[in-house]
């Protein structure tokens, strides 16, 4: 049983993957929004597991936890914003998809590099997949970098926090309860104040290109 | 022990800084209510300080008492302990705040920036803070209550927060007061020795390297010196001085800058240990600096509050002289002696707690009747102001230094311990310290000349201006809290031996002798610290004998010269036209100072030409330091901001790429 259960989380991890993949490289907004969801629910997939194969009570609460806020309430935040925002398209990246994709793939080498030391005092069932969350982690950032649009910029910062719990749950099986619900808020009110912002920023530039932000700089 | 054995002392301490708090929360909920704030609050909050002094004396002779309260963080706790140097330190507290709360009530009025309730909070949260960092035992406490005590502070410097340049005083006080709290921080830090346990307790058992307590000590004397006012870091006290009301003035000058002593004395001779010689040399030198500095900026200052200012910065430093001379005969184990120059400096923080709260509400009447704090505008207000004018007398005497009153004794005392210096085994000292000792000789005359000035100028000669002739002396309120700490300066200037005594257990604790063993025991009337053989000095029968001579004068006076007191206009060289204006001003008097002390003002003068149809004399006097430290910091720093402005592209992308980099760089590392 060991051996199917960890065979379903490393799927739970590969799919995670292919959706960061997917997620560097895909331009509308939209379809963005809805592979974060995605990876949302891969993420609630891959904790019940654990949970179930380890008996692990709280893991349960922070599954339902992710559920609810990351498959559910963000996701229809962000459908809400872009809708009011009335953006659709994310017009071009900094550095093409396919040299992208390139770098999203070295930096897949380097986290499985890094972490197979760690994995290897790890006791966990998930301990091979700390090398997925970490890469999911470089890529969301690599995402956030190389976005010129407010939007896809937010989804990289929450994608970067779905890699971070993965890590935890894979590695440890979670973080204490107090510290998951305070994660869970502070990603709920940086959306808030993100959004705020964003309409911010397109009352005063008239757009979310954050090209325009470059004018605050001094001189 | 006390004759109140279910109230112990520090139970009394906490039960009034309790009372403290909740008289604060009453302002807030009195905030626009004047006269409820003013003649209430106040005057009860006064009554308060009357019980923490009480409780403070009934426990100076004591045994230390400690209290732990679980307030804070989890399983860190307030470790509280009241001994007999913190007990002393309340009891200054306690007699300096019960006059200034009683002014206070009756000197804040309607319109002056923040609301009297809130004013109220700030007034005792800063109370409180005071007596909760005297009674802390733990870094942690002292730390928390530190900085509650600067945060409040500084919200009362800023109470007319409408005028910009009061709002700059106030930062710069706050900018101050939080490079001193790194330092205590850091000095803490290394005085608990890697052990994780930052209780004092444990930081007294800690045995240093002389390198690490050499660390400790300059951190402390860095961080409560930028608090106390020592040079280079005094640069806050003649700006946040002028700028706070008068009460807040009296309270930081009088009470506040002696916490940041009794933070030296708690480090360098209870937390410490043993001190270095060179220690005491370090001190002393600074010491003697910061009196010398601040007299000579004193005697050039127009601005009644900025003069006292720099006389605060004066007496600073020689507290500060007189704990170097502690710590040099501490090192070469010369137990009395070193209790002898402890004395003196704590003596002169109590002596100087009364008078310049004293001195600092005295202006405070005098700018709420004329509202002039220029002294060029001031003069003749002796005839209009009698109360105010009698009082600041006696602290106008006592600041000078001038028996019978308090300073004299205190300076007195610190003059004696320099004259024993001559026993100490190190020839090198023995050659250097009197050279201080003659500077110490050379700030108390300037000193006194300084006080000649303040109320020469102010209370003495004509009104040099027309509606000086409507001001009105201080309510009864404000007089109840000046006469309060006039009657503290001439019963402590009059009874020396009994403060001697009260000290004994400090000196005692710290550096394990007292001085009433070896001296003046059993004659209440004789001060004489080390054998009556060497020197002695008895403040009443100097009175009386004083006394005696003035009356016998001024009998013989009257019953063989004429006998009457005539009022006409006095001689007038030959010159018909006389003013108000033709008196000698502040810049006159203190011009033969200026010149003497050229090289240490910054001066800029502009003189009239003989043709000029309206003449205007102007001279402002700068403090050379802020140029030569300060100003350079700010462009040191400006530089190095500019190399850091490099990395500001103006692009997100760009700062995320930086963390980006940083994380593989650093995940790089620990893989390796």
């Amino acid at each position: 049983m060991t051996s199917f259960t960890s065979q379903v989380i490393n799927l739970f991890a590969a799919v995670l993957l292919l959706i960061a993949f997917a997620m560097l490289s895909q331009r509308r907004i939209v379809t963005l929004i809805n592979l974060f969801a995605l990876q949302g629910l891969a993420l609630v997939g891959s904790t019940v597991t654990v949970a179930w194969a380890t008996g692990q009570h709280h893991l349960y609460w922070s599954a339902g936890i992710t559920f609810v806020l990351k498959v559910l309430a963000l996701p229809w935040i962000l459908h809400r914003l872009i809708r009011r925002l009335n953006v659709k398209w994310d017009i071009e990246t900094l550095i093409n998809i396919p040299t992208m994709m390139l770098v999203g793939i070295v930096l897949v080498v380097f986290a499985f590099n890094l972490a197979l030391p760690i994995a290897e005092f790890s006791d966990s069932i998930a301990r091979g997949t700390l090398g997925i969350a970490l890469a999911c982690v470089l890529m969301a950032f690599l995402m956030m970098i190389t976005r010129s649009k407010a939007v896809p910029q937010v989804i990289g910062f929450l994608a970067m926090e779905n890699g971070l719990f993965f890590a935890a749950t894979s590695a440890t099986y979670g973080m204490p309860m107090v510290v998951e619900l305070g994660i869970a808020l502070d990603v709920l009110v940086g959306m808030i104040i993100l959004g705020v912002f964003m309409f911010q920023i397109r009352e005063q530039f008239d757009s979310l290109d954050i090209h325009h932000l470059e004018k605050l700089k001094e001189d | 022990m006390d004759p109140l054995p279910a109230l112990s002392a520090i139970d009394g301490v906490m039960l009034v800084v309790v009372a403290w708090f909740a008289i604060g929360l009453a302002g807030i909920a009195a905030l626009h209510d004047f006269r409820l704030v003013g003649r209430v609050f106040f005057p009860l909050s006064a009554a308060l300080s009357l019980a923490l002094a009480a409780f403070a004396l009934l426990a100076l002779p004591g045994a230390p008492q400690v209290a732990v309260l679980a307030i804070g963080l989890p399983d860190l706790p307030f470790h509280l302990r009241l001994d007999a140097l913190s007990a002393f330190f309340l009891a200054i507290l306690g007699l300096a705040s019960a006059g200034i709360s009683v002014f206070a009530g009756g000197y804040f009025r309607q319109g002056e920036g923040t609301p009297p309730g809130l004013l109220c909070l700030q007034y005792h949260l800063f109370l409180a803070s005071m007596a909760m960092v005297l009674l802390a035992d733990d870094a942690y406490a002292f730390m928390v209550t530190w900085e509650v005590m600067a945060l409040s502070s500084y919200f009362l410097v800023t109470t007319n927060h409408r005028i910009a340049e009061i709002r700059r005083a106030g930062f710069l006080y706050l900018l101050v007061a939080h490079v001193g709290a790194i330092a205590i921080l850091l000095c803490f830090g290394v005085l608990q020795a890697n052990t994780g346990d930052y209780t004092f307790a444990n930081m007294r058992a800690q045995e240093l390297s002389p390198f690490w307590a050499s660390c400790a000590f300059l951190l402390a004397l860095f961080g409560f010196g930028a608090k106390a006012g020592i040079l280079p870091l005094h640069v806050w006290l003649p700006e946040a001085h002028p700028a706070a009301p008068s009460p807040v003035s009296a309270l930081m000058s009088g009470v506040m800058l002696k916490t940041a002593i009794y933070g030296m004395v708690r480090v360098n001779f209870d937390l410490l240990g043993s001190p270095i010689w060179w220690w005491g040399v370090v001190a002393l030198a600074v010491g003697l600096a910061t009196a010398l500095f601040g007299v000579v900026f004193a005697a050039a200052q127009v601005d009644m509050k900025r003069l006292l200012a720099y006389s605060s910065i004066e007496n600073i430093g020689l507290i500060v002289v007189g704990l170097g001379l502690a710590m040099i005969f501490a090192a070469y184990r010369m137990g009395s002696l070193a209790a002898l120059a402890l004395v003196a400096s704590l003596y002169h923080c109590l002596n100087h707690a009364l008078f310049k709260s004293l001195l600092f509400l005295g202006t405070g009447s005098v700018l709420h009747a004329t509202k002039e704090r220029s002294l060029g505008k001031l003069g003749g207000l002796m005839r209009y102001m009698p109360w105010v004018a009698w009082t600041t007398l006696a602290g106008v005497i006592a600041s000078a230094g001038l028996p019978p009153s308090n300073g004299f004794v205190s300076e007195w005392l610190l003059l004696q311990g320099f004259l024993f210096t001559g026993e100490l085994p190190n020839p090198y000292l023995r050659m250097l310290v009197p050279v201080f000792a003659a500077g110490v000789v050379l700030v108390a005359a300037l000193a006194g000349y300084v006080m000649v000035k303040f109320f020469g100028v102010i209370f003495l000669g004509r009104p040099r201006e027309e509606k000086l002739a409507q001001a009105h002396d201080a309510g009864g309120l404000e007089r109840l809290g000046l006469l309060w700490l006039t009657a503290g300066c001439v019963l402590l200037g009059l009874f020396p031996v009994a403060v001697l005594e009260a000290l004994d257990p400090i000196t005692v604790a710290l550096v394990g002798r007292g001085l009433a063993a070896s001296g003046s025991a059993g004659d209440w009337l004789l001060l004489a610290p080390v054998s009556a053989a060497r020197a002695s000095y008895s403040p009443i029968l100097f009175l009386l004998v004083t006394a005696a001579i003035v009356a016998v004068a001024f009998v013989l006076v009257r019953r063989f010269y004429h006998g009457r007191v005539r009022r006409a206009a006095a001689w007038d060289c030959g010159f018909p036209m006389q003013t108000a204006r033709m008196q000698d001003t502040a810049e006159g008097f203190g011009q033969p100072i200026r010149q003497i002390f050229e090289p240490f003002y910054r001066m800029r003068r502009e003189l009239p030409t003989p043709f000029d149809e309206a003449p205007r004399y102007k001279v402002t006097v700068e403090d050379p330091l802020w140029a030569w430290v300060y100003l350079r910091i700010a462009a040191a720093t400006e530089a190095a901001s500019r190399w850091v402005g490099l990395l500001q592209r103006g692009r997100i992308s760009i700062y995320l790429l930086y963390s980006f980099l940083t994380l593989v760089a650093l995940l790089f590392l620990t893989q390796a």
